[in-house]
């Protein structure tokens, strides 16, 4: 049968060939498209881990419907939430200031992305590897001592291929020694994470912000799980500094790193179903391509079915034979799909490097077998409910 | 011996009509009652008959080849094909009777196009579930028999008119039915070939192959035992040429002349 088959669309073969790929372009789109929307949740997925996932930030902000101008975010606040004893889901706790200037060294200039003045939970919190020495201590910051750790694109900016560890650098006049190089983290989306440069927290204060307000205090939560649960605490404990009574007037704004990244993952699903769905309407108008291309062949094999039929081929026969036909078409085209689809995710695609899903190329592969018998089965009843007079009278 | 066996054929009162109320048309009617209804067709052929169904074209007798052939259903009336009532027999268990039963020869030979002479004869066996050394075998033989053993990897294409109809020939003894049906087989074929395909029919009937052949040739009328004319859907003669246990009418004067 399976030979019939094969001959049958070997004495069409430009036809046959034109069919299978209509199902090879639906079947290596749907491969490809999930793995471009797979690819691009992947790189989300990254991004989550290197912020640091249990990271959360609170920020100041104008509480809404309030008269009265938001209180500004403290080190005090940020005391506050280090010194609770009934917090076991806060883990550290580091007030960050954030200024921006121009560092010197020798002759060369160069202003970072961001100057960060913090405590030494900041690097931990927010998955900051030292590369080069090391960070600055508690004992820095208690001392308010002029060092600073640099990201790696400012230090090769200021330092080219010198080694800045030991090194002086003047940022807005004041002197700091650079005592470490932090590891390269990669950029993640708009800002650069390494073009930034750290220091102790009261040196930052002392030499540009002032002791005033601190921009933002970040928290890191005991465990990912607990991070619901610390984020309550510290609601409750800023809600008793601040001396908010009403919940729904909080003059601060906790965001989690991860909910902001998994509202970009959920978007970003929907955005692979939307390019799947896409996909499998070509799947689908494929298989209507076969149906098509079927219905021409019966039609035009009306007389060959009649002649089987006279000479006593069963019904099941006339049946299995067009099956097989179109099932062999859409499981070559599937096959060749399959290998176009994986081929082509070896190529980034608007910037997204593919990433196939295993399911995918066997939901496709699978879906495609599927269509072919479906979309072949009206073509083929057709054929086999012939009367076979009436097949044989055909000219 | 032979008169004990049932008829192979045995039709009674088969009538066809196409079409509804004014517009019906009888295709096969048999003599008219006083009140103008069909009575219908009767008819018996006995094992070993060779049978030769003329007509112009419009006297049924495509109609009567198609209800002998199990192609088509009559509107009334018994068939009994080999001694089966295929009256009452689905699509499945027609198909079944044609490939067991009756050997099929079209006037347009209708092979299988892109298919080897050897599978075209093998095709009915194959319906018929026989396993394949055995299909080989008894296609092969079937082949020599209509002379074309050398012509079995031969497509269609590759072949004469004449030979293509000795492939059908081929085709419809291979099962060894009960009958071997002919639709004007040497309709579409020039007067060699004619000679040769009947005289290869003429010799399966002299082996007791019970044969039906429908023409519209009076040459191919003369190697029949007997002669039934059709006009307007009912018989109008049938005239017995020769015996049923002997050779046909050709082979026995070739015979007569040789001895």
């Amino acid at each position: 049968m399976l030979r019939f088959a094969v001959a049958g669309l070997a004495a069409n073969k430009v036809r046959s060939a034109l069919t299978m790929l209509g199902v090879l372009i639906g079947v290596a789109s749907v491969i490809l498209l999930l793995a471009v929307g797979n690819g691009s949740s992947v790189a989300v997925k990254d991004s989550i881990t290197s912020l640091g996932t249990n990271a959360l930030t609170v920020s100041s902000s104008a509480s809404r419907g309030s008269v009265t101008a938001a209180k500004k975010l403290t080190v005090e606040d940020a005391k506050a939430l280090a010194t609770a004893t009934d917090t076991p889901s806060v883990k550290s706790v580091a007030p960050v200031v954030t200024t921006s200037g121009t560092a010197l060294y020798g002759n060369i200039s160069y202003q970072p992305g961001q100057i960060v003045g913090t405590y030494p939970a900041y690097f931990e919190t927010s998955n900051l590897k030292v590369g080069k020495g090391d960070y600055f201590s508690a004992d820095d910051v208690l001392n308010s001592r002029k060092v600073a750790v640099l990201g790696s694109t400012t230090a090769t900016e200021l330092f080219a291929t010198e080694d800045p560890v030991g090194k002086k650098i003047t940022i807005g006049g004041t002197p700091f020694t650079v005592v470490g190089v932090l590891k390269t983290k990669g950029s993640t989306g708009f800002n650069d994470p390494d073009d930034v440069v750290i220091a102790p927290l009261p040196t930052v204060q002392n030499a540009f912000t002032g002791f005033g307000s601190v921009n933002q205090i970040l928290v890191q939560a005991s465990s990912a799980e607990a991070t619901t649960e610390a984020q309550s605490d510290i609601t409750r404990i800023l809600m008793g500094t601040h001396a908010i009574k009403d919940a729904t007037k909080v003059d601060f704004r906790i965001s989690n790193q991860t909910s902001l990244l998994s509202a970009r993952e959920s978007t970003d699903r929907t955005f692979t179903v939307l390019l799947g769905a896409v996909a499998a309407i070509s799947l689908l108008v494929g298989g209507i391509g076969i149906t098509n291309i079927m219905l021409v062949t019966v039609a035009e094999r009306t007389r060959e079915i009649g002649i089987r039929k006279a000479l006593g081929a069963p019904r099941a026969v006339i049946l299995g034979q067009f099956l097989a036909e179109s099932t062999l078409l859409s499981v070559i085209g599937a096959g060749l799909g399959v290998l176009v689809g994986i081929a082509g995710s070896h190529f980034p695609v608007v910037g997204i490097k593919p990433v196939v899903i295993p399911e995918s190329v066997l939901g496709a592969f699978g879906i495609a077998v599927a269509i072919g018998l479906f979309f072949g089965s009206y073509p083929a009843n057709r054929a086999a409910a012939l009367r076979p007079i009436d097949a044989l009278r055909h000219e | 011996m032979r008169a004990a066996k049932p008829p192979v054929i045995q039709i009674r009162r088969v009538t066809k009509s196409y079409g509804h109320g004014d517009a019906v048309v009888h295709a096969l009617r048999g003599p008219m009652t006083g009140g103008g209804e069909p009575l219908g067709v009767d008819l018996d052929v006995a094992e070993g008959d060779y049978v030769a169904v003329m007509g112009s074209s419009g006297s049924g007798k495509s109609t009567l080849m198609n209800i002998l052939g199990c192609l088509d259903v009559p509107t009334s009336g018994r068939y009994l094909l080999d001694g089966t009532d295929v009256g009452h027999l689905d699509e499945g268990q027609l198909s079944l009777v044609r490939n067991r039963k009756i050997g099929f020869v079209f006037q347009s030979f209708n092979l299988v196009p892109r298919t080897t002479a050897l599978a075209q004869v093998e095709l009915p066996l194959a319906y018929a579930g026989v396993r394949a050394a055995e299909r080989r075998r008894r296609a092969t033989a079937a082949l020599g028999l209509v002379g074309l053993a050398d012509r079995a990897g031969h497509k269609p294409n590759q072949l004469s008119g004449g030979q293509q109809q000795r492939v059908a020939v081929a085709r419809a003894l291979v099962t060894a039915p009960a009958m071997l049906l002919a639709d004007e087989p040497t309709g579409n074929l020039d007067s060699h070939s004619t000679e040769e395909v009947l005289g290869i029919i003429d010799g399966l009937n002299a082996r007791g192959r019970t044969v039906v052949v429908i023409t519209h040739e009076d040459e191919v009328a003369l190697h029949a035992k007997r002669v039934i004319r059709l006009v307007d859907g009912a018989i109008v003669s049938d005239v017995r040429q020769a015996p049923v246990d002997g050779p046909p009418p050709a082979l026995a004067a070739a015979a007569g002349v040789v001895a």
